[in-house]
């Protein structure tokens, strides 16, 4: 099949941008597949597994855009070529001729807005440490959503911000909400009196999400990117964020979010905690309850739990009832699971889990760990169960497809659907596989259409009856997605649907146990 | 109250580098957002490292980089331009030889020199009588026996060819705030003339006019009202639509305001009084070399500041395109120049026709006017078909390359902003945004004429060269 391509010099596109075009792209007439990249070495070699990277595409540098077409005939070929080129004018043209002047610099963005206060940053991770320390500089609070940044450049960061007492959230921030503003990917939410510190990502949207959905409200939720809490970076984001917390008087609860700290964080936490009389919840997924007693805070086992106890603590109710809740929902789960066991078909015994969201995933490998025993990961809790290869399941499996062998050069799995889809696919054609567990993280930021790009794929799953999808949607009622249509669709698709992850997975994991038995 | 508890207690303003995305979420839900139009930066590995040492240069304190470029800026805005008198070149012009002929850009050999520049050089042999015949001229121009030479190495500078003849009369300008002085010839008018490359019989008559009529007029009537303030001039002529460079009727209307009661005065007959208005008033062009001049005479003022990555000149041969930065002394950097890409022909020509880009007047802009100063200018960007509006944008970007804003020289149509002044090569390598330039274009053969005009952007490789040359230097 003829693969033809251009490079065009000197054009800058934004992924996102860019898999939109491509997407627009590949459903042309007789077009198999289009690849429409910067030209990084990363994206290049990319292009080279797919046998698309032409000899003309091998000098280009980091700012020039490749466009490679694979097609029917060298005829539909170069039509789509010239297509594309059509697509990405106009997103241009239309923006430069009638649109006012566009900024290209943070400088000359601040001599529009000169009482800017924050800036979101996710250009490639090898720039933005420097756009984040210029912007530092200049007295701005930073959101650093780009992962891949330079060790020491996010240490500098971090340090100068400590120094300046301003917010240096990421690198890696996947989200946060300040003021009520939805940053990068995140969920809109009730404002009230909780207030969140998360060194994980779909974590703080998880429960700002469950918090919002059951009657409470968030004052600020501050992400701090999850390698805040590594010794290296000694927790600087996070304890600034406390800090801030414990001095703000719109926030009664502060929720704490996190992989387990180290134990030099540990003991600023505590001496920080110190300083406040105000109830604090601490989810650290996978430490022990005594690490979040040590210092002073109330324990949460679950990003569900760590959201319940945090709206009981607003609202003055007594936790037990959520307790209570949890605990008689034990019963419902088990009916559940022997509900969907007795569909799957004889042989099948594996779980397999593809995940948009680190959190979401790392909680879920923590809850079927204590329920199964081995689960095999790219992200794995134990050294021996990782894949040898992160894209191939073995047995029960966890893939986190927000991890860097993934999202290199392209859109992060909670915009770009594609990548995650195949994956569906090909696990579905497992005889072994009984359950592929979904999450589906929705809020601005993230795919606008998942209706339109994740529900077919379900479809064509389910009917044939003989592996269950099941999928927990992490969001609220409020955004943009329309969260109630995409339950909807997926139940009408044939997925069994949940918007608490710790409820979906134990299900899961209990299925799993009564086809093993 | 912690910096963070401020934030809180503020209204959100989010400045947003990246993802298109996250900057539509937040004025959907309501916030207030600026996008960056975010670009990475076009180098390899050879400027990254550049970029490090002149990193390592700023905090060592080798050199102050930032207050070199503070004084070389303040020198060029606080530059007073003057005329303060006219005589011939041979006279006036610092090193001007019997034998020599200036030429516009960086330093070239006749066997380099591209169509139109032979065609001046040609003319401009003609015209002192040095040969006869377009033949004789050639012959002479490749013996070695006349000198070429830069008008940038004589304090002057010459619109497209820019071939400046011994007895060629020329304005005497000075600086008044440093003394400094700048030389400049008269402009001939449009179409078929010297600076085009064009030197049949009808152009050398016409300077032969220039030089018996035209001069001695304006001489006495520059003496009699003994200097004419050119900053003044040209702050009022960005107010009514000039910018300097390709569009001068404003300036040259003001300009005829200020000699022509002069001339009344000073000359007796009233033929040669009428032929000397009627021919000022026919050419909008007049006052170009002299806003060309001024500019010159104003970045002389910043030449050589220790650490400055200011640039002084761009200019441009028709073969080369060359740049000299103050903080690095008289040295040139060069590299080939380009036929500009957009630019509207007379009838009859085409982008096949045209000369690569020529002329010193890229002057203008490195004052901060010309292309920088083009959201004053709307008229002209019919030039290339474009809109006002992307005139105003495109002053708008030179803010991003320059180091700051001309106090006298504003833009009414940007609140009175001061124009983008003093072109940093650091801000054009790291943001890889070129230097707008207007510019007329040359037939490429010698004899012809100007083809058209347009508008062309500044080879970035240029900034590129003289910024691995300031960190080599400063290392």
């Amino acid at each position: 099949m003829p693969v033809k391509g251009i490079v065009k010099k000197g054009a800058y596109y934004d992924s996102v941008t860019l898999m939109l075009v491509a997407r627009d792209a590949t459903k042309l007439d007789g077009i198999e597949d289009v690849a429409l990249m910067m030209g990084t070495l990363q994206n290049k070699s990319i292009l080279e597994t797919s046998n698309m990277l032409l000899q003309e595409f091998k000098d280009a540098q980091d700012n020039d855009l490749l466009i490679a077409v694979k097609g029917g005939s060298e005829e539909l070929v170069e039509k789509a070529l010239k297509e594309i080129e059509k697509l990405l004018s106009k997103g241009k043209s239309s923006e430069e001729s009638q649109s006012d002047f566009v900024p290209r610099s943070l400088e000359s963005a601040l001599k529009v807005m000169n009482d800017a206060n924050l800036v979101l940053i996710s250009v490639a991770g090898k720039y933005a440490g420097d756009e984040a320390i210029k912007a530092l500089r200049n007295g701005l609070h930073v959101m650093i959503f780009s992962d891949n940044v330079p060790k020491e450049k996010a240490l500098l960061a971090k340090q100068i911000g400590y120094e300046k007492g301003l917010l240096v959230m990421g690198p890696d921030c996947g989200t946060a909400i300040i003021n009520g503003a939805p940053l990068g990917f995140s969920n809109v939410v009730e404002r009230g009196d909780i207030g969140i510190v998360s060194a994980a990502g779909t974590g703080l949207q998880e429960v700002s999400s469950i918090i919002s959905n059951n009657g409470g409200g968030i004052s600020q939720a501050i992400g701090t990117g999850g390698i805040d809490m590594k010794d290296y970076y000694g927790g600087l984001s996070f304890l600034t964020g406390l800090r801030a917390l414990i001095d703000d008087p719109q926030t009664k609860v502060i929720t704490l979010i996190s992989k387990p700290p180290s134990e030099i964080v540990l003991k600023k936490l505590k001496d920080t905690l110190k300083t406040t009389n105000k109830p604090v919840v601490g989810c650290f997924l996978g430490a022990d309850e005594s690490v979040v007693k040590d210092l002073g805070a109330l324990p949460a086992k679950t990003l569900e739990e760590a959201a319940l106890l945090s709206v009981s603590l607003s609202k003055g109710i007594p936790f037990e009832s959520f307790k209570k809740e949890i605990d008689e929902r034990e019963i419902t789960i088990k009916k559940e699971a022997e509900e969907l066991a007795e569909k799957v078909k004889q042989g099948r015994k594996y779980f397999r889990g593809l995940f948009q969201g680190g959190t979401l995933a790392y909680e879920t490998e923590l809850i079927l760990t204590e329920m199964l025993g081995k689960i095999y990961s790219n992200v794995p809790l134990k050294e021996e169960f990782r894949l040898k290869d992160s894209w191939k399941s073995e047995k029960h499996t966890i893939v986190d497809l927000g991890e860097d062998e993934f999202t290199v050069g392209r859109p992060h799995p909670q915009i770009d659907f594609q990548l995650r889809n195949k994956r569906i696919l090909e696990e579905a054609k497992d005889s072994e596989v009984a359950l592929i567990y979904l999450d589906l993280v929705i809020g601005y930021g993230t795919n606008m259409h998942p209706i339109e790009d994740f529900v077919p794929t379900i479809e064509e799953v389910t009917k044939n009856g003989e592996v269950i999808v099941m999928v927990n949607v992490t969001g609220t009622d409020k955004d943009p997605q329309d969260k109630k249509a995409i339950m909807k669709a997926l139940r009408d698709a044939g997925a069994v649907v949940y918007d608490r992850n710790a409820y979906a997975t134990k299900v899961a994991g209990n299925v799993i146990k009564l086809i093993g038995a | 109250m912690s910096k963070v508890n401020e934030l809180f207690n503020n209204e959100l303003k989010v400045i947003n580098i990246g993802l298109k995305a996250f900057a539509e979420s937040l004025k959907l839900t309501g916030y207030k957002v600026i996008n960056v139009d975010w670009n990475p930066p076009a180098y390899g590995e050879e400027i990254e490292s550049a970029f490090e040492k002149f990193n390592e240069i700023v905090l060592n304190k080798k050199v102050d980089v930032e207050s070199a470029n503070k004084e070389a800026f303040q020198r060029l805005i606080n530059s007073r331009p003057k005329i303060v008198g006219m005589g011939k070149a041979i006279d006036l012009i610092p090193n001007m030889k019997k034998n020599m002929l200036l030429h516009a850009g960086p330093p070239i050999s006749w066997d380099r020199m591209c169509g139109p520049m032979r065609g001046a050089v040609i003319g401009a042999i003609l015209y002192e009588g040095w040969a006869k015949t377009e033949d004789e001229a050639e012959r002479l121009a490749a013996s070695g026996e006349i000198e070429f030479s830069p008008c940038h190495h004589h304090q002057a500078t010459g619109p497209m060819a820019g071939v400046y003849s011994p007895s060629m009369p020329v304005f005497e300008l000075v600086n008044e705030t440093y003394g400094n002085k700048a030389y400049t010839n008269m402009n001939e008018g449009l179409g078929k003339v010297l600076r085009m490359g064009a030197f049949s019989p009808d152009v050398i008559s016409r300077l032969k006019w220039m030089e018996s009529e035209l001069y001695p007029v304006l001489a006495r009537a520059i003496e009699y009202l003994g200097s004419i303030d050119l900053k003044n001039i040209f702050a009022q002529a960005l107010h009514m639509g000039d910018e300097g460079h390709n569009r001068n009727r404003a300036g040259t209307s003001l300009l005829f305001r200020q000699l022509a009661p002069a001339i009344v005065k000073t000359t007796n007959d009233p033929d040669a009084v009428e032929r000397v208005l009627k021919f000022i008033d026919g050419n909008d062009h007049f006052f170009l070399n002299l806003s060309m001049s001024a500019a010159k005479v104003s970045l002389d003022a910043a030449r050589n500041i220790e650490g400055s990555t200011m640039v002084v000149v761009m200019a441009r041969n028709g073969t080369d395109f060359g740049i000299q930065v103050s903080g690095l002394g008289d040295t040139w950097f060069t590299v080939p120049a380009e036929v500009p890409p957009n630019a509207l022909y007379f009838p009859g020509f085409t982008k096949d026709d045209a000369n690569p880009d020529i002329g010193d007047s890229s002057i203008t802009e490195t004052a901060g006017w010309g292309g920088f100063a083009i959201a004053s200018a709307p008229a002209i960007v019919q030039f290339t078909g474009g809109t006002p509006m992307e005139a105003v944008n495109k002053t708008k970007l030179m803010y991003e390359i320059t180091i700051g804003e001309n106090n006298t020289y504003q833009i009414p149509y940007l609140n009175f902003r001061g124009t983008p002044t003093g072109i940093d090569i650091k801000l054009v390598v790291e943001k890889g945004i070129p230097p707008f330039i207007d510019t007329g274009i040359a037939h490429k053969k010698p004899g012809i004429g100007q083809v058209g005009a347009g508008l062309v952007d500044a080879p970035i490789e240029v900034f590129k060269k003289a910024f691995l040359a300031f960190v080599q230097k400063y290392s």
